[in-house]
């Protein structure tokens, strides 16, 4: 007797819900492992983290305020994802939409109407974002030039630059030394409408029914699906993969400019340290946890800033290093990707009679 | 002059080592047919696992040895995902890239003494020193090949090694066609499972070793993200070099100069902001990317190994 893998006729539906939260789990015990060895109680890291990232309204607040990038640059990288175009740049997108933002809101503000800042501000940071991903798509879909590695160049050179931009030229003259820009005018910032908690909010999950919609009933949807399915069904279909790559792209970019722009004129208010933190990376696992579902996204979203609030708590109140949020974060994939075998093949139990082979 | 070139080609060879171990090791991995994106994480762990070995055992070779068993179980880890399990490699790689470097952050503020409130930063442990070789150390330029620390040295060797093995020995054939066509090599006897999961572990290995050389030699002791994106150099390296071990010494000078010459003019203080020299070797990747890419589709000759990134699915009989 032993185990064989069937290949099912339909990707299982019970298996696409079953295997993230299955997987969520197991992370969490395996987790917990490494918890046991740096003699730490499991049990209550859990609870402290838990509480600390959805325990009251002002930490459910704090959760929001980075689910939000979150959610921004994980449908960003989705888009991206299903075309099997592994754009890892969303950390130099959203830092370029920010530095694009922080341009605006502080030379050019003041020559426009005051109600025009904050929308002109935040396009210019999505423009940027598209430009930043725009130059791996234009070389991939040309040249055929990897893209995993170009995005992810880009985002050395867009924090390089960033930083060079608010420690020089644009450092506060007046900030005493702290490397950052100005604060931006009031007309420049992006309401807030629970604690920290801004417009982002809204953007993002207006954008996500969108973007669910657009993926599953536009001509542009069908094409991505096919895409990522299968390229040579593509172009039998006389889709020009190259334009679509390029075109969906450029919306990846500037969701994750979009993302970068929220930022800095939600909640930072100036361009500073802690615009590039990590979300353009952790978007990847909360849209492969997702299943690139733009809706399933949002929760996901939610989850995952839990548990970097959850560590930098955890870091309070038990000294155990906030990294161990990463480290969950990091370990979540691990039994999803072992997992998703099921999504496609069925385990059977094949009865052999041992002397027929 | 002469000093000065002596002095860049000293620096470009140890920040080279690294990098050479690492593409090595993924040059094997590839072609057998697996991508393993998670090198960056790898070497991190093998940097921070190297440091923290060495530091409480006072012993390198403790240190060196550790850093290769981490570099093995987690690409061990990855070998599972994508061989067994038919995974996505390039979402496999990128998980043992962010986890490595989420859990070489945490043992980094975990594993250190009490006395320096647990964080391995700012310690200062035992570390590789430049053994002159006499006579040929003296000489001008040449010279420079022979300041080097052990790892360095030992790398002279491994790099024909690892070209030998792989193109003149039957292992070396099986290997390679494993990752170009896994069917064929099957039916000839060759156990493709079995290969593609030693050359993935083997790739671990290099990648957990070069770490090594980071937090033991090129800048001894633990700090944050000490690769510096070093891991990803790697993967462009592998294309750079076209998949040939012995190539990858000549990607890695490149890359390990432009480290030397960003030391050499920050020395020197010029002009040109800091942010800008340091994104030298970023942008430097891009363009020897579109450049050899560039050169395949003219010469159409394809570098990568057929099957690499397909999973290998044996029909049942």
């Amino acid at each position: 007797m032993r185990f064989v893998l069937e290949k099912r006729e339909t990707t299982s539906r019970l298996a696409l819900v079953l295997v993230p939260v299955v997987s969520f789990f197991v992370s969490l015990l395996l987790a917990a492992v490494i918890l046991s060895i740096s003699r730490a109680s499991p049990f209550k890291t859990y609870t402290a983290m838990f509480r600390g990232a959805f325990g009251t309204w002002p930490n459910f607040t704090e959760t929001l305020v980075k689910a939000i990038p979150l959610m921004l640059t994980g449908l960003a990288v989705s888009i991206a994802f299903r075309m099997e175009f592994w754009n890892i740049g969303a950390e130099g997108q959203l830092t370029l939409g920010g530095v694009a933002t922080a341009w605006v809101a502080l030379f050019w503000s003041g020559g426009m109407p005051p109600f025009l800042v904050l929308p002109a501000s935040l396009i210019v940071g999505m423009l940027a974002g598209a430009l930043w991903a725009g130059i791996p798509a234009v070389l991939n879909a040309r040249l055929k030039v990897n893209e995993t590695l170009t995005t992810l160049m880009l985002n050395y050179v867009a924090i390089l630059f960033s930083e060079h931009l608010y420690y020089g030229p644009w450092r506060d003259p007046k900030g005493y030394g702290f490397p950052g820009t100005a604060p931006f005018p009031e007309t420049a910032w992006l309401p807030r409408i629970a604690g920290r908690a801004h417009m982002g909010l809204l953007f993002a999950v207006f954008l996500a029914l969108v973007l669910w919609f657009a993926i599953k009933r536009s001509r542009w949807g069908f094409e991505v699906r096919i895409i990522g399915k299968n390229r040579t069904a593509a172009r039998f279909l006389g889709i020009n993969i190259g334009r679509t790559i390029v075109l969906s792209l450029l919306l990846s970019g500037a969701l994750s400019g979009l993302a970068g722009a929220c930022e800095v004129s939600g909640i930072s208010r100036r361009l500073q340290q802690g615009l590039s933190i990590g979300y353009g990376y952790t978007a990847i696992i909360v849209a492969w946890l997702g299943q690139l579902n733009p809706i399933a996204i949002l929760f996901v979203a939610i989850l995952m800033a839990g548990l970097s609030v959850g560590g930098d708590q955890v870091q309070m109140i038990m000294g155990l290093p906030a990294a161990m949020g990463m480290v969950l974060q990091g370990l979540i994939l691990f039994p999803m990707l072992a997992g998703a075998i099921f999504n496609e093949y069925r385990p059977v139990i094949v009865k052999t009679a041992a002397s027929t082979r | 002059m002469l000093l000065l070139i002596t002095s860049i080609l000293t620096i470009t060879l140890r920040a080279g080592t690294s990098l050479v171990y690492a593409t090595v090791g993924e040059t094997y991995t590839e072609r057998s047919g697996i991508l393993n994106l998670g090198m960056e994480g790898m070497m991190l762990m093998g940097a921070v696992s190297a440091f923290a070995a060495a530091y409480y055992s006072g012993n390198l070779l403790a240190g060196v040895l550790v850093a290769m068993l981490v570099g093995m179980a987690l690409s061990a880890v990855h070998a599972f995902l994508s061989i067994t399990m038919r995974a996505n490699q390039v979402v496999s790689g990128l998980c043992i890239t962010l986890f490595g470097g989420g859990m070489a952050s945490y043992l980094g503020q975990r594993l250190g003494p009490e006395s320096n409130s647990y964080y391995l930063v700012g310690l200062v442990g035992p570390r590789f020193t430049p053994i002159s070789v006499p006579v040929l150390g003296r000489l001008p330029v040449f010279g420079a090949v022979f300041n080097q620390d052990v790892l360095t040295y030992i790398m002279y060797a491994v790099v024909p090694l690892a070209w030998m093995y792989l193109f003149r020995t039957r292992d070396g054939l099986n290997l390679r066609s494993v990752g170009e066509k896994p069917h064929t090599a099957d039916a000839m006897g060759v156990n493709v499972f079995r290969v593609r999961y030693l050359a993935t572990i083997f790739g671990g290995m290099l990648a957990g070793l070069g770490g090594a050389h980071l937090s033991l030699a090129y800048t001894p002791g633990w700090s944050e993200n000490i690769t510096g994106g070093r891991g990803w150099i790697v993967i462009a390296l592998v294309i750079f070099a076209m998949w040939n071990p012995a190539r990858a010494v000549l990607g890695a000078i490149l890359f390990g100069g432009i480290n030397a010459v960003q030391f050499r003019l920050q020395a020197a203080g010029t002009t040109i902001p800091a942010a800008f020299l340091n994104m030298l070797p970023y942008l430097a990747t891009i363009f020897v990317l579109v450049a050899v890419t560039w050169w395949e589709n003219l010469s159409k000759r394809l570098g990568a190994p057929g099957a690499l990134c397909k999973p290998y699915i044996r029909e049942e009989k």
